[in-house]
């Protein structure tokens, strides 16, 4: 049954660069989250870091809530930057390779000091635009793709299972549209 | 908090550490890949997204069952249940658009700025600003009904 040529082809059309990175970066994204669950029973997600740290700056009552956990969100926050970093430094540069790493073929490579680093082709006010309206939409409604998304649809909580539902339906609408107008990259 | 246990950081450093690094392992960081995912051109992002929820789930459910509190906080093991309400839908859909038009979610931005993208600072000044935005209307119209209240 699964040796029918053409249904392997269209499995292999919607996978033009594997699972393997996918599957691994899943993983160690999952990963990550439970050492902290284990180690502290704390459900991380990724974007109340924007309130908390807001916190810092402005006594907005809105942000005080967020004094407690900033400390924290801010060294969660430098861990996963620093983790990108990390990748950089091993396999995006080519020092580790593994046939489960598929290098990709989008954005710029460019050098710093030994260190393959890459830049994305996406134009600024997309990321602009993109961003104001991740900042207003994740804090209006209560999460991200890793609160909502990882911690959420993990502990089977209908809420987020609902709005993982409507922003990834929005956000392939949006994405679709956005090509059909021809905005590239 | 000064009564934390002293490991209580550096688990949470490790623990981004590793997040990160599977955010840029996955091409999760790269807006480019998130793109052809909500464009169904590379479906392998499912694979990120339900893999990293599955791990999670599997620790979400058995440590409750192994142990009552977690050791570096005392924390009682619970689930992460938010209660539902209109907003959750509106800002997800807010959030969708954003995420659609950018391809760049908070947690895969900041792992994005580690594998060297520069230009994901225009990403990051928006996500504060929007949440500025949002946490500064939302404490108006906080001090407006407690305002109200009051005059009762």
């Amino acid at each position: 049954m699964v040796s029918d040529p053409v249904l392997l082809q269209t499995v292999a059309d919607l996978f033009p660069n594997g699972v393997g990175r996918y599957a691994v970066g899943g993983l160690l994204v999952g990963l990550g989250t439970v050492l902290i669950y284990i180690g502290t029973g704390i459900q991380a997600g990724a974007s109340t870091f924007l309130e908390s740290t807001l916190s810092y700056v402005s006594d907005q009552s809105r942000f005080q809530q967020y004094v407690a956990s900033r400390d924290w969100r801010l060294v969660f926050t430098a861990g996963i930057i620093l983790g990108g970093l990390a990748f950089a430094a091993t396999f995006q540069s080519g020092v580790v390779t593994s046939s489960l790493y598929e290098p990709g073929t989008t954005g710029q490579l460019y050098e710093v000091a030994g260190v393959t680093l890459w830049m994305t082709d996406v134009q600024p006010w997309r990321l602009f635009l993109g961003g104001i309206l991740v900042g207003i939409g994740t804090r209006v409604g209560k999460g991200c793709t890793s609160g909502h998304g990882i911690c959420g649809v993990g502990s089977a909580s209908k809420t987020s299972i609902a709005a993982v539902l409507t922003y990834l339906t929005v956000a392939i609408g949006t994405a679709q549209v956005v090509a059909a107008l021809g905005v590239s990259p | 908090m000064s009564d934390r246990h002293p490991l209580f950081k550096p688990l949470i450093f490790v623990g981004g550490l590793i997040f990160g690094f599977g955010l840029g392992f996955s091409h999760m960081a790269r807006p480019e890949v998130v793109l052809n995912f909500l464009q169904f051109d590379d479906l392998g992002l499912l694979f990120v997204l339900f893999g990293a929820a599955v791990v999670a789930g599997i620790a979400f459910a058995v440590m409750p069952r192994i142990r009552d509190a977690a050791p570096l906080t005392g924390d009682p093991y619970e689930r992460r249940l938010k209660s539902f309400d209109r907003n959750v839908l509106v800002g997800g859909a807010i959030f969708g658009v954003g995420w659609g038009l950018s391809g760049i979610c908070p947690g895969a931005a900041y792992a994005s700025l580690g594998v060297g993208n520069v230009t994901i600072l225009w990403a990051l000044a928006g996500m504060f600003f929007g949440a500025y935005a949002q946490g500064y209307w939302r404490s108006r119209s906080q001090e407006r009904d407690t305002a109200t209240t009051g005059t009762d």
